[in-house]
């Protein structure tokens, strides 16, 4: 097997202040990698950073493209990094209203990049829309309603399978649970193992809940003041924390 | 288009068709460059016009760059030549220019048209100007400027589709009637806004040049004679275009887009030919529809 992510040397700097400093991982196949840290520690900056939507300071990214070739991310067209973006990626943004349409139906939302990639069928975009509604639980009833009309966990499913309507093969969520109550949180977080799981996708999570790192990922990086100061796999890291850091970030929070 | 030598009679206030010389040449350099690139849009630096926006200022700076001292010019609103609307730019343009004007399709070489493409068919050498209020097509679904022009740029145009789709989900059709999206030469996707779908076939293959003035948003575009114009649609829900019961109560034309006229109000009502050109002739030929085999018997 080959990795489907290559991070070398990733920095960001904001003028002279650090978003994130010297990052190098590989993310594989099925793999599930969570960036954890504190508020301000560089998360969503590396995440943006990897998936194109920030431009790094230094250091590649290679992707392992579906014809066999690593290719490095910002050496890519536009045209062409876009069309990876919504066909190969997902983006799932902590707030839904950035990462759906919130005027259009449900129906549309999902079928947007089915119509994207040349779609013309009506009827089959409405029937792979009910499909993946079904998917996400939600009721096929709702499909010509707007996600203005949506709970927030509803919408937050909506984006899911908007995101994985063209099975993409790389999912980033940058803190996917982060605006609901903990009721809706573990609905969701069960949702987002099963889908990982089923649909065998590599997916980096972006969360500072650990009890989200601990039920959703394989590996885990631990995320201080833009640096990478532990990573592992996540059992090993919460269980057998090495940096002092970690061991007071594992501790500060009751036991999961 | 031709060269526009100033008049020196007769037009002491004004330069020949309202604009300088220099304006217009800006203005033809982006119909040219529209004309190269056909559905692009193009910017340019509008102007004020004599007019207030709305009434069609895009396409009366189109008019004022490419009229030369011979041309016949036609004016329409709705498909008719006697609104307001039209009046107006017409008295305007034989105020500023003395150009012979005309209501008459076939004598025409420019006709400026707000909302239709007349029924008669368009030949070469004839110049079609239309009035724009929204140039982009994606405009509903993606207000930011920066973002529709890389969807252009990068043939992104899953969005109009959304806009189908959403039409279909809460008709059951395309409901979408004017200003609806076509694709350009295989291209880019325009708005021919505002007219009516029943307009776009006859934008295909036309032999007329078609330019298009948008003068609030500052864009021209532009379809060069017959160049592929295509509207989009579903495999399963085709495009049509709008079908009328009856043929035109005044000169029994059919296959040709109707307005409704009410009579009187006892609910009575009449279809009659929006394009009133197009209806004149053909009464004048022989043709009749009820309403006037009607009047004719009780005479
Ligand atoms: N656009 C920006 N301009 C300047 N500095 C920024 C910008 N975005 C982030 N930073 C800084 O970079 C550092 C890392 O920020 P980042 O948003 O990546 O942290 P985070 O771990 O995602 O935090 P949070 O958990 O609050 O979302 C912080 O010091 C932040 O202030
Ligand atoms: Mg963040």
């Amino acid at each position: 097997m080959t990795p489907l992510l290559k991070v070398n040397d990733i920095s960001k700097f904001y003028g002279s202040r650090v978003g994130c400093r010297n990052v190098s991982f590989e993310l594989w196949p099925g793999e599930v990698l969570a960036i954890v840290g504190e508020s301000g520690s560089g998360k969503t900056t590396l995440l943006s950073c990897i998936s194109t939507r920030l431009m790094p300071t230094s250091g590649t990214v290679e992707y392992h493209m579906r014809d066999g070739q690593y290719r490095d991310l910002a050496r890519m067209g536009e045209a062409e990094r876009r069309f990876l973006m919504r066909t190969d990626w997902g983006f799932v943004h902590q707030n839904p209203a950035d990462g759906l349409r919130m005027t259009v139906s449900a129906g549309a939302n999902v079928g947007e990049r089915l119509m994207a990639i040349g779609d013309r069928h009506y009827g089959k975009i409405r029937e792979t829309a009910i499909d993946w509604l079904q998917r996400v639980e939600i009721d096929e009833s709702r499909i010509d309603d707007q996600p203005r009309a949506f709970s927030g966990g509803m919408r937050q499913r909506l984006q899911i399978a908007r995101n994985l309507v063209t099975s993409p093969r790389l999912v980033f969520m940058d803190e996917p649970t982060g605006g609901l109550d903990v009721s809706v949180q573990a609905r969701l977080l069960d949702l987002v193992r099963s889908l990982v799981h089923d649909l065998g996708l590599s997916a980096i999570i972006v969360t500072h809940d650990l009890a989200v790192a601990r039920l959703l990922s394989h590996r885990m990086m631990v995320m201080k003041d833009g640096v990478v100061i532990e990573q592992g796999l996540t059992d090993r890291v919460l269980d057998d924390p090495r940096e002092p850091y970690t061991q007071l970030l594992v501790s500060s929070i009751l036991q999961v | 288009m031709r060269d526009n030598v100033p008049e020196t009679t007769g037009l002491a206030t004004y330069n020949f068709a309202y604009l300088d010389e220099q304006t217009k040449r800006m203005i033809r350099r982006a119909i040219l460059k529209a004309i190269a690139i056909p559905g692009y849009q193009v910017p340019f630096a509008s102007r004020e016009m004599p007019m207030p926006y709305g009434w069609g200022t895009g396409g009366v700076q189109v008019t004022a760059a490419i009229l030369g001292p011979d041309d016949v010019l036609k004016v329409i609103d709705q498909g008719a030549d006697d609104t307001t609307n039209a009046v107006s730019i017409r008295a305007f343009f034989q105020k500023v220019a003395h150009v012979a004007v005309t209501t008459k399709t076939r004598e025409a070489t420019i006709i400026q048209t707000r909302h239709r493409i007349p029924e008669g068919k368009l030949t070469e050498g004839q110049t079609l100007v239309y009035q724009v209020p929204i140039p982009e097509p994606l405009r509903f679904l993606e207000p930011r400027e920066t973002e529709t022009r890389k969807m252009h740029a990068l043939e992104e145009y899953g969005l109009m589709h959304v806009k189908l789709y959403e039409d279909i989900a809460r008709n059951g059709h395309i409901a979408t009637t004017y200003a609806y999206p076509v694709k350009v030469e295989g291209r880019y996707v325009m708005d021919p806004s505002p007219t009516p779908k029943f307009d776009n076939p006859k934008m295909h293959r036309s032999e007329a040049l078609q330019l298009f003035g948008a003068g609030r948003e500052k864009r021209i575009y532009a379809v060069p004679p017959f160049t592929d114009v295509v509207s989009l649609d579903f495999e399963d829900h085709p495009f049509e275009v709008q079908k009328f019961d009856k043929p035109c109560a005044l000169c029994g034309a059919e296959n040709v887009y109707l307005d409704e006229v009410v009579l009187d109000d006892k609910g009575g009502r009449m279809f009659v030919c929006s394009d009133t050109d197009h209806c004149e002739d053909r009464r004048e030929h022989g043709h009749a529809g009820h309403m006037l085999a009607n009047k004719e018997a009780a005479e």
